[in-house]
């Protein structure tokens, strides 16, 4: 059975048509007493027929131990994307991005793939800065239009900046951690553990949220 | 499993420029909605040096699931004809900047935008479409509980409060369809309305009363809005009879229309008493060689084919401004 319909499929393979290079993604399952893990394995695979540049690796959770632990992959679904050495850049999708969040993983994968829009060197320069260990994660309802702005900008971060690693989180997939993190409304973007934005920000507003982390001694994660 | 698939925007060989803070431009428009996009096209094509600022592209359309009355499509998916805008603006070469929010603006003969992350641009007119955004209660607790059981976009998240008790403010359109929203997942809804009767259309009142676990407060509206690390209460007044009460809820959905995003051309041009831009027929503000457009003014009807149409208006009115300084 096909998750995409016909007409998505074709605007899909236009889309990717725009891609540079080749990006990887790396999917990590486990068949039984997973939500959504079936489907997030037909989605990666059917996206991954899409394009010659794209490739598919899907691994099991539990006997792959070792390779997740290498991605440093704690929960399924889950979704690493690598660059065409595969090259880890730390930009994870957790749950199956359907809904508004297809906009996202597609952003993610062109601008892996090399087409990025400029970013102000203003702001580049704030990015280049950062030498310590972030961690975003990204908390979102599929239904949400505004939350993929706030995945990609986390994701873009990762690219450019090797200390940061930014995930997308399905809230409704994760409802243990979703609570954990008192996730109520999305986007909801908690840095390190330690600071949280709610909303839609932009680039900005992330960076200073990260200047505001200098403040503390430890790294988290 | 649905696809809301934005798929022009990928599609798009990048033709916009970064935004150029040395340079002094013909226009500079902010906003993003159809108002700003329409001014873009009709600004462009005249061959005037533009700018685009917009903070969240597409503005409100990007947050209606479907339109029926813009013409041309009996039925569009809102991000499908926010892709649509945006594709007709980026096939010319435009200097587009998506994230930037405008803070302040200068009149010194020259137009100075003032952006929060510190850039200034420089320009000789202006077009204003910075559209509306959703008005807050302005009660206490309201901003410190956001995210923590206050919300406003049910969409996105009426799923986080399954199984739980919500109240939904405003009995209009949007919270007659943010409570069909929440009556699907939630175990109790109430809809809290200042009015004695609900002001939403027929057809949505209709389905909303074909859920058993909504009820309502007429003539009732919130004062506060108390917890500790969640919302936990909310102090009510029924305004009749002046009676204040208290109800225990585990969230709250704020959905009592839109207020302008004027506060940055406060003082700058003239604003009427709803904070609204005040317009001539031609789009012209009280400043001279500013112009605004669109859900920003005074211009009576906000919808997004009287936004378009308004949008081109002004970019032809700035054009004129522009021949007519030289
Ligand atoms: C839920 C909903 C459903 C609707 N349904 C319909 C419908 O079916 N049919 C219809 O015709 N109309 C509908 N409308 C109304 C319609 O969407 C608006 O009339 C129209 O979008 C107004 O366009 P605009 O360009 O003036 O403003 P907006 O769409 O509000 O766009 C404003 C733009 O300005 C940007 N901006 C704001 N402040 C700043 C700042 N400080 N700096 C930089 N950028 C800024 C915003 O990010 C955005 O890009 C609906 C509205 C809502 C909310």
């Amino acid at each position: 059975m096909a998750l995409f319909e016909e007409k998505i499929q074709q605007q899909l393979k236009e889309i990717l048509k725009s891609m540079k290079e080749e990006v990887t993604i790396v999917n990590f399952t486990q068949e039984i007493e997973c939500p959504m893990c079936r489907e997030t394995r037909l989605f990666v695979e059917e996206i991954g027929s899409l394009s010659e540049k794209l490739k598919v690796k899907v691994y099991n959770f539990v006997t792959d131990k070792e390779i997740a632990m290498r991605y440093k992959i704690d929960k399924i679904p889950a979704i690493a994307l690598l660059d065409k050495d595969e090259k880890d850049y730390g930009i994870r999708f957790y749950g199956l991005p359907g809904g508004y969040e297809i906009n996202s993983f597609l952003g993610a994968i062109l601008e892996l793939s090399g087409k990025r829009e400029p970013i102000p060197d203003e702001l580049m320069k704030r990015i280049k800065s950062i030498d310590r260990d972030i961690h975003i994660q990204v908390f979102v309802s599929l239904g949400c239009p505004h939350c993929p702005a706030a995945v990609s900008t986390a994701h873009r971060l990762a690219m450019e900046n090797e200390h940061i690693t930014a995930d997308m989180i399905d809230a409704n997939n994760f409802v243990p951690l979703s609570q954990k993190y008192n996730v109520t409304g999305v986007p909801k973007i908690v840095f390190n553990d330690k600071f949280e934005l709610i909303g839609a920000h932009p680039l900005n507003t992330f960076l200073d949220v990260i200047d505001r982390l200098k403040d503390y001694g430890i790294n988290i994660d | 499993m649905d696809f809301n698939l934005t798929s022009l925007s990928f599609l798009n060989e990048s033709k916009f420029n970064s935004i150029d803070t040395s340079k002094v431009y013909d226009i500079v428009i902010i906003g993003g909605g159809p108002a700003g996009l329409t001014a873009a096209v009709y600004a462009m094509r005249k061959g005037a040096s533009v700018a685009l600022i917009a903070k969240h592209a597409g503005g409100q359309v990007a947050e209606t699931s479907g339109i029926e009355n813009y013409m041309g499509y009996r039925y569009i998916n809102g991000l499908e004809l926010v892709d649509k805008f945006k594709d007709q603006v980026l096939h010319f070469t435009i200097d587009y900047d998506e994230g930037g929010e405008v803070e302040a603006i200068e009149d010194e003969g020259i137009k100075k935008v003032l952006l929060k992350d510190g850039r200034i641009i420089k320009s000789k007119s202006l077009i204003i479409a910075s559209g509306k955004r959703w008005r807050k209660l302005g009660v206490k607790g309201e901003d410190e509980f956001i995210g923590k059981g206050v919300a406003y976009c049910s969409i996105c998240d009426a799923p986080f409060f399954a199984g739980k008790k919500v109240v939904v403010v405003g009995g209009g359109n949007s919270g007659v369809e943010a409570a069909i929203d929440l009556a699907k997942v939630a175990k109790e809804v109430i809809v809290i309305q200042n009015l004695d009767k609900l002001t939403a259309d027929k057809i949505l009142i209709d389905k909303l009363n074909s859920f058993t676990n909504v009820n309502f407060l007429y003539k009732t509206v919130v004062r506060e809005i108390i917890g500790d690390s969640f919302v936990k209460t909310i102090l009510i007044e029924n305004t009749e009879l002046l009676q204040k009460s208290e109800i225990d809820v585990d969230g709250i959905f704020i959905e009592i229309g839109l207020v302008p995003n004027s506060d940055f051309v406060r003082g700058v041009v003239e604003l009427n008493s709803n904070g609204e831009i005040i317009v001539d027929c031609s789009c012209s503000t009280s400043a001279r060689g500013i112009f605004a457009a669109g859900d920003v003014t005074s211009v009576p009807f906000k919808q997004i084919i009287i936004a378009a149409g308004e949008g081109a208006k002004a970019a032809l009115s700035a054009w004129e401004y522009l021949l007519n300084e030289e």
